[in-house]
């Protein structure tokens, strides 16, 4: 598997893995159809919340209005120096 | 006229003495002296050139390299830390990493993880260049090694609600270096299989801390390189040398004075004697290679003339640390193919022009 240089997310892209594909031969994160939902972490009981587009930002468990996007699903590459 | 036998060990030693160091540059070359042939002979060089080794353990050496001039002994130094080849890791994919640890944290520290296989799959190794426009630069089973760390952490629900050791709470709530696993690429299954297979020196080193929910999810990278790229590819954690410390009683130092004397080196140095018809005491050094040369002896008065404080300019005590890649012994060795092939390339450039 060959893998090139680390490559930015484009923009306009959705977070959370649902980028709108990159140009990487052995393609991590390749064409997949755009989601209208997101998931993210709830800050206070760490549960993950799916949310629609116009959905108010709050935790559906507890309440909590503060919510953390996931980590890229992304393959990243660093140099060990 | 050839120099007295006292001459040429006087030129041997480099005066330490109470506030300055004597004598400190080598003379033995042609034209210093007016009279003496002091060119190059090799069969002087093997009367005078010997190894003693003192110490060989796997990982620790210690020999005494004599008879060389000290540019011949730094060039071995330098050769080993910075010019044998190593595999160290390279570059980290990182997949998932829910830890504490930064991605370019944790990238930096396994790069500083020290690597060990067998030594004969190494010889198949290639160098990876650097630059992508060199045809080499991709990466196959000849330059390029695969490991992966996957760790994730979760609860351990057998322990009582009282616990309150991490280690016992959660399964995997620190990541070790010994949760690297190789995965080998086409041939490199035949080049290091079973006890030679690829893994850290140390399985003991800590890499991170996971807590429940986070993950580590690797793929990492290992090329070969050298230490004045990276001090990750430095085969050696120190080799150094320090000269052999000479100390010479002038007079005999005796009574209370050769108490004081032995008292000021460290355990070993220097000696009392007693005679056994008079019941004298005097000083002898028994072993001067355990001095640490403080110079203490020089501070006190009772022994200003008595006493002759210096190293020998040819002797080196060499010490080795491998940091287990190579065995200590193998790495001399390594350094000094280095430093003969630099020699003949050298050599033949000079005949080419």
């Amino acid at each position: 598997m060959q893998r090139e240089g680390y490559v930015p997310p484009t923009a306009g892209g959705g977070g959370g893995g649902t980028g709108t594909g990159s140009t990487r031969p052995g393609g991590y994160g390749g064409d997949v159809p755009r989601q209208t939902s997101m998931k993210y972490l709830c800050a206070d009981c760490g549960k993950s919340v799916t949310l629609n587009k116009a959905d108010p930002i709050r935790c559906k468990e507890c309440g909590f209005r503060i919510l953390y996007k996931e980590r890229t699903k992304r393959m990243v590459q660093f140099e060990a120096r | 006229m050839a120099p007295t036998r006292e001459e040429l060990e006087r030129r041997r030693i480099v005066g330490v003495e109470l506030e300055r160091v004597a004598n400190v540059t080598s003379t033995d070359f042609p034209g210093h002296y007016p009279g003496e042939d002091h060119s190059w002979d090799l069969n002087d060089f093997k009367k005078r050139f010997k190894i003693d080794i003192h110490k060989a353990n796997d990982l620790d050496y210690e020999f005494d390299l004599i008879g060389v001039d000290a540019s011949v002994a730094n060039a071995f130094r330098r050769i080993l830390i910075s010019e044998v080849p190593t595999l160290a890791i390279e570059t980290v994919f990182v997949h998932n990493n829910t830890s504490i640890v930064q991605d370019e944290v944790l990238a930096q520290r396994l790069g500083l993880v020290p690597l060990r296989g067998d030594k004969k799959g190494f010889q198949q190794l290639r160098w990876r260049k650097k630059s992508p426009d060199e045809p080499a630069a991709e990466a196959t089973d000849f330059n390029t090694v695969v490991m992966t760390l996957k760790v994730a952490c979760t609860r351990n629900h057998a322990t009582p609600a009282t616990e309150t050791d991490p280690a016992k709470l959660y399964f995997n709530s620190s990541v070790y270096a010994r949760d690297i696993k190789f995965a080998p690429q086409g041939r490199q299954s035949s080049w290091f299989s079973g006890a030679g297979e690829i893994r850290p020196v140390n399985p003991d080193i800590l890499l991170a801390k996971l807590r429940p929910g986070q993950e580590i999810d690797l793929e990492i990278h290992c090329v070969l390189g050298i230490g004045q790229d990276h001090a990750k590819f430095s085969p050696v954690a120190t080799a150094s040398y320090r000269l052999l410390p000479s100390i010479k009683i002038k007079q005999p130092i005796t009574g209370e004075d050769a108490e004081k004397f032995a008292s000021c080196f460290p355990k070993g140095v220097a000696e009392v004697q007693k005679d056994k018809k008079t019941g004298e005491k005097t000083a002898v050094v028994v072993n001067p290679r355990k001095d640490t040369v403080s110079r203490e002896v020089l501070r006190h008065d009772e022994f200003k003339g008595k006493v002759e404080l210096g190293r020998v300019r040819d002797h080196f005590i060499f010490s080795i640390e491998s940091t287990g890649m190579y065995n200590s012994d193998e790495l001399f060795l390594q350094a000094v193919q280095i430093l003969k092939k630099k020699c003949t390339d050298f050599q033949e450039k000079l005949m080419e022009s």
